[in-house]
């Protein structure tokens, strides 16, 4: 299976360059490719998948890639069980987003380039979870991050998507430039970028030792650093706090690049990096003590998890609440990394793909049932025109907030466990504890506005053009439930929402257990372990508590207008404004780095403008300075003595040419004159 | 050694070539084809040597040395090592697409395609040459058709241009010329090979404290001003911030097509010279002088980033990108000059570092070549039109040209499957550990690349349709009325033309070994401490007489050569 395990990625890539090169009229065939080719990559996956059920050790292939001098750059793939489980999430979240598409993108008429990007992307992202070399991860990674970048500006018509794509390839980008600096930095250090490669590989004991062992600023390890400047990298990428402020911009994008993307696949990516380089993150910790990475790895993911979900709370376009919520569940993955290892924050990363690409691909439904309306308030008792999305959207509801049995409940609160028992402090258990509260809430909130009470819209000019626009767009007036190929997924999403959280429940850990190579037994013993059922308790007393809240303020009256201000508004306008718009994060990046980068350019330019250019004038001027002085030495001195030299042989010449009269006399009575000189000189020196 | 080598035929070629277009200047197209065709004939010939090159063999190749002037110390003496070598293959690409670009142009006549073959005449000779009185030659013989080129087709400010360019050049060129000068007056030899082998056992630096007599100067202080002489020469052709001020204004006021030339392989001469002559020749005044290069060189990597943000001309943009991706050379063979001991992991990353540079070299000539080529189909559509403002919504009407130029700019931005990655890792990975803040510092270049090439794409091609554009086209059939008529997709033509170039560029960038391969042999000959190289040789600093030591020296030569 190794040997063969590079297909999984290249197969997709090759069905997106063949894609790339066919006619845009060819829809049929463009989908049949790439969704033909993502189901090769499963079915390879899945026999991946098996092939570690049975043994588990890690297998790598290397190979040798980029000469320099006499060193080799080398690249390789691997197989073990984190590699194994993520290949299946992500080809099989990915297939069924790919076939779901094949209904929400109908209409449009870049299809064939939509399944381009898509296969594309599918193929990068497959290469970044096998990827046995930091090198060929951050290439997978950047790949990922083009396809995400053309695919969030795919209506490239409209300015804020192009706008959105930009922003989100340049915030990420910052995180990748850290990645790229942890890269070349552990390259330098240990000297290869190979995972494993016989213990010779970085994450192996031997360059870990080493990387411990040096110190750098500060005194800090260089693996800290360098574990630190990776993390960085994942931030960008997994929209970690502070740099998170792309992702809800990235909602742009048609929704089932949302769902796949920027919820359940490439987001993660930065948890994965983070769960792949793990010995790494955790090198420089001593028995007992926690490393200052994952220290730091813990925090940032606490404070995204309750940040991110404080701002969800007062949103209204439906997929920016989920946007908000991803960057949440994202900052519990990082929690759950820094606090309780990697099947933790693994196994959260897994339920949520389920769940968050079911809730995103039911607001897509949403969407494409109400004519492409976002806005929560104009929406409204859709559970009766889209019974199945509804149904499917409230099991994704209940698995997000961690509803008890639910999927999300039981990755949860191994995190929360994990926090609670973490020996640092106690802060990251509070924030994800008040972070589930506030979960419970703004989805209380979001199904209340979307799919109880009754049908809304701002107002009756409003419903007006409203409906006029869905005529044109649909040809008829009520929302609608969608097709097939669209529910369909969303079924089998809701499924695995509900009943995917019992492979991880403590009684029965078979995911961490799968992770660390060990077989599992049924023992419900385990609940009894110390402190974990209050915990559970109090971790449910939030969601009902959240829920009940959601309740007392949506759902006790019915929301009747759309223009009707927001309940929590009512209550708090102060906070809910603040929260609106977004905890002004972009207002201050706007007000702080881009005008200091702004200024930069301004004055670079300016140094070339003026002060470069105003030497090359001063030169010029110099020069034709020197020029001007030259002529007029020429044209008075130069010219002048001349013109007296020449003016003065014409005289001489004249005055020569007037002795060659041609007369005798005056030719004899010269001679006369000269012998009679002549003959005087002679007498007078001939005597002496 | 008798007989003329490949080399001399090589650079031959294009002059025959050019002597031939002009000939034929009646019959134009014919003029035209015929110039393509020496252009293509060249890259071939290229090729062949590619092929012929033994990747793994340290020293000059192909080599050719005739007596000439012995008086003068003219040695007729050429030959090529990895770099020069790829250079050749880079040039003959570049001048080849740069042809193809003319093909349409119509204003471009059979006199451009001489003067460009002339170029690359010159192009060839400089990467070949290794006597420096003749280098120095084919060194000025670019100069002429640049001018020419960059003034008599360039745009409305064309000639205010070309005497920048050609002004700033010549600074360096008569600094170059002097040192030069200098250095034959204390060693008696213009040899290159012979040179570096001096500096390497000390000979050049006694040479110059025994027989330069500068007021009481030391001779490391002479090789000191020697070395900023010369450095001045390479800097104003690379050009190494702040000696670019003239490329912005050229680049953008010669035609595309020149531009394609003046960034894909002139700019390449003064990587060349700093590759060739500086880091061999004066390594002790580079480690030296080593942090106000490594600031030179971050300058030339973040300054014209930042620059490029501030441009609204798209030749602009592209000219101050190119500066700043020359950048990442500079500082490549600047750390690569760090005084390391005799540690052999430091050895290594100056492995990484000056392959990186290579790959760059080629990688940067090809990317900056297509970039310019698509502004130039675009000016051919919009009217000239190449505003950054003037654009929007492309992607509509030219879906092709988008994606390919698309392509090109990814490309340049470093994504990684492309070509630049690639160089810019290798870059990276070996200057970190030798020079951890300049590198940190210059990763702003590649954040601030991003930034602006991404803005291009959002103004240009994204977005609402432009309206003005299409609007511009005057129908002089129709009563000189304005026709709304859709810009033009890539023809089928331009589009199999432009092909190869974006083929090339996923092949480099999932390949690289393709080039890094053949350049082991120079890469690890240069990066061999010094202290390894031909003990026997150190004897020779000792010699007091400038001709006996020419006299050993060539010796040296000899023996060299038999070794070959």
């Amino acid at each position: 299976m190794i040997r063969i395990l590079w297909l999984i990625p290249a197969i997709p890539v090759v069905a997106a360059g063949w894609i790339a090169l066919l006619k845009q009229g060819r829809r049929k065939l463009a989908a049949t490719a790439a969704i033909g080719a993502l189901g090769i990559s499963l079915i390879l996956s899945v026999a991946a998948f098996v092939e570690m059920l049975g043994n588990s050790a890690t297998q790598v292939v290397n190979f040798r890639w980029l000469q320099f001098g006499s060193q080799w750059v080398s690249l390789g793939w691997l197989l073990d069980p984190l590699a194994a489980i993520m290949l299946v999430m992500v080809s099989f979240v990915g297939l069924l987003t790919f076939i779901y598409s094949l209904g929400y993108m109908a209409e449009d008429e870049n299809f064939t380039r939509f399944y381009c990007f898509l296969s594309l992307f599918a193929g990068a992202m497959l290469t970044v979870v096998i990827a046995n070399s930091l090198l060929l991860l951050f290439m997978g990674w950047e790949l990922v991050g083009l396809t995400s970048y053309l695919l969030i500006g795919f209506w490239y018509h409209k300015p804020e998507a192009a706008a959105a794509a930009k922003k989100a390839f340049i915030v990420t980008r910052v995180g990748d430039l850290g990645l790229l600096l942890g890269m070349v930095w552990l390259y330098g250090s240990t000297g290869t970028l190979l995972f494993y490669n016989h213990g010779a590989g970085c994450l192996e004991q031997s360059a870990l030792a080493s990387l411990v062992a040096h110190t750098t600023i500060g005194g800090m390890a260089v693996s800290t650093a360098v574990a630190l400047l990776i993390f960085l990298g994942a931030m960008g990428k997994s929209g970690q706090v502070p740099l998170h402020i792309w992702l809800p911009d990235a909602m742009e994008g048609p929704t089932p690049v949302s769902a796949l993307i920027h919820a359940a696949t490439m987001v993660a990516a930065g948890v994965y990096l983070i769960a792949r380089v793990y010995p790494l993150m955790s090198a420089a910790a001593t028995p007992g003590t926690v490393s200052t990475a994952l220290q730091v790895v813990a925090w940032i993911g606490a404070i995204t998890a309750f940040f991110a979900a404080c701002i969800a709370v007062a949103q209204d376009d439906i997929k920016r609440i989920l946007a908000y919520s991803t960057v949440s569940q994202l900052g519990y993955m990082m929690l759950g990394l820094g606090v309780g290892g990697v099947a933790v924050g693994m196994f959260h990363l897994i339920t949520h793909a389920c769940f968050k690409a079911l809730l995103f691909l039911g607001a897509g439904s949403v969407i494409h049932g109400c004519a492409g309306e976002q806005d929560i308030r104009k929406m409204g008792g859709l559970r009766r025109f889209m019974p199945i999305t509804f149904l499917t959207y409230a099991a994704g509801m209940l698995a997000l907030c961690g509803f008890p049995l639910f999927a999300g409940f039981w990755s949860k609160d191994e995190i929360l466990h994990a926090a609670h028992g973490w020996p640092i402090s106690l802060g990251p258990f509070y924030l994800g504890t008040a972070g589930a509260l506030l979960t419970a809430f703004y989805m209380m909130r979001q199904v209340y506005y979307v799919f109880l009470g009754s049908r809304r819209t701002v107002d009756e000019a409003a419903e007006a053009a409203f409906a006029a626009h869905e005529h044109a767009a649909h040809g008829h007036d009520e929302p609608h439930e969608s097709p097939l190929v669209m529910t369909v997924p969303m079924i089998l999403l809701g499924l695995l929402a509900t009943f995917l959280g019992f492979v991880g429940m403590p009684a029965w850990p078979w995911f961490s257990d799968f992770m660390t190579g060990q077989v599992t037994t049924l023992d419900f013993e385990r609940f009894a372990e110390a402190g974990l059922l209050p915990l559970m308790l109090v971790s449910s007393v939030m969601v009902f508590l959240g829920l009940g809240l959601g309740w007392w303020i949506y759902g006790r009256k019915p929301i009747v207008s759309a223009s009707q201000p927001d309940g929590l508004e009512q209550l708090m306008p102060l906070v809910f404004g603040a929260l609106r718009r977004r905890l002004f994060v972009d207002e201050f990046y706007g007000a702080t780095v881009i005008p200091l980068a702004r200024l930069g350019s301004v004055l670079s330019d300016g140094f070339d403008r003026y002060v470069l250019g105003g030497l090359a004038a001063l030169t010029a001027l110099l020069v034709n300075g020197l020029g001007h002085i030259d002529d007029a030495i020429d044209a008075h001195a130069v010219n002048g003595g001349f013109d007296l030299g020449s003016r003065g042989l014409a005289a001489g010449g004249r005055w020569f040419a007037a002795w060659q009269s041609g007369r005798v006399q005056t030719y004899l009575r010269s001679i006369g004159i000269a012998l009679v000189v002549f003959a005087v000189m002679l007498l007078w020196w001939g005597k002496a | 050694m008798s007989g003329i080598g490949p080399l001399t035929l090589l650079t031959a070629l294009p002059i025959a070539g050019a002597l031939i277009v002009l000939a034929l200047k009646r019959a134009e197209k014919l003029a035209r084809m015929i110039a393509i065709a020496v252009a293509a004939v060249a890259l071939v010939a290229t090729l062949a040597l590619w092929a012929r090159f033994d990747a793994a063999a340290p020293d000059m190749q192909f080599v050719e040395m005739h007596a000439w002037a012995p008086s003068l110390g003219l040695t007729y003496h050429v030959g090529v090592d990895g770099l020069g070598l790829l250079l050749l293959v880079l040039s003959a690409v570049v001048v080849l697409m740069s042809l193809a670009a003319s093909w349409k142009n119509a204003k471009h006549g059979p006199v451009y395609f001489a003067l460009a073959l002339l170029l690359e005449s010159g192009l060839f000779g400089t990467f070949t040459a290794l006597n420096f009185l003749h280098w120095f030659i084919y060194w000025e013989l670019t100069l002429l058709p640049a001018f020419f080129l960059v003034r008599l087709w360039g745009g409305s400010q064309g000639a205010k241009a070309s005497v920048q360019f050609f002004f700033y050049t010549m600074i360096g060129s008569i600094a170059l010329l002097i040192a030069f000068l200098a250095i034959y007056l204390a060693t008696g030899t213009y040899d290159f090979v012979t040179l570096a082998q001096m500096a390497q056992n000390g000979g050049l630096a006694a040479a110059l404290q025994q027989n330069l007599h500068w007021g009481g100067w030391s001779g490391e202080q002479i090789g000191l001003v020697l070395f900023w002489a010369i450095f001045l020469g390479f800097a104003v052709k690379t050009p190494v911030v702040p000696f670019h001020g003239w490329l912005p204004a050229t680049y953008a006021e010669a035609s595309s097509e020149t531009t394609m030339l003046l960034t894909g392989a002139m700019s390449k001469m003064g990587v060349y010279g700093f590759l060739r002559i500086l880091l061999p020749i004066f390594s002790a005044q580079m480690q030296e002088m080593q942090t106000p290069l490594l600031w030179l060189a971050v300058a030339s990597i973040v300054l014209p980033a930042f620059a490029a943000w501030h441009q609204k001309d798209l030749k602009r943009t592209f000219a101050y990108s190119s500066v700043n991706h020359l950048g990442y050379c500079v500082l490549g063979v600047v750390v690569a000059a760090r005084f390391t001991g005799t540690d052999l992991s430091l050895g290594m990353e100056k492995s990484a570092a000056l392959t990186g540079v290579l790959l760059q070299i080629f990688s940067h000539g090809l990317t900056a070549a297509a970039l310019f080529w698509f502004v130039a189909l675009l000016e051919r559509r919009s009217g000239g039109l190449r505003g950054l403002e003037d654009f929007g919504g492309l992607r509509k009407v030219v879906p092709v040209f988008c994606g390919l130029m698309g392509i090109a700019i990814f490309a340049s931005l470093g994504l990684p499957g492309l070509n630049g990655f690639p160089a810019e890792f290798l870059i990276f990975k070996g200057a970190f550990p030798l020079a951890g803040w300049a590198t940190t510092i210059a990763l702003l270049g590649l954040l601030l690349t991003a930034v602006f090439l991404l803005g291009i794409l959002q103004k240009v091609f994204f977005g609402p349709l432009g309206t003005e554009q299409f609007a511009t086209e005057v129908d002089t059939n129709a009563e000189k009325s304005r026709v709304t008529r859709p810009m033009a997709d890539l023809s089928t033509m331009e589009r199999f033309t432009v092909a190869p170039a974006i083929a090339l560029m996923f092949v480099l960038g999932l390949y690289p070994q393709l080039i890094a391969g053949k350049m082991v042999g120079t890469v690890t000959q240069w990066t061999t401490p010094a202290s390894t190289v031909n003990l026997m040789n150190a004897t020779q600093a000792k010699v007091s007489q400038p001709y006996a030591l020419g006299a050993t020296v060539r010796r040296a030569q000899v023996n060299w050569k038999v070794a070959n």
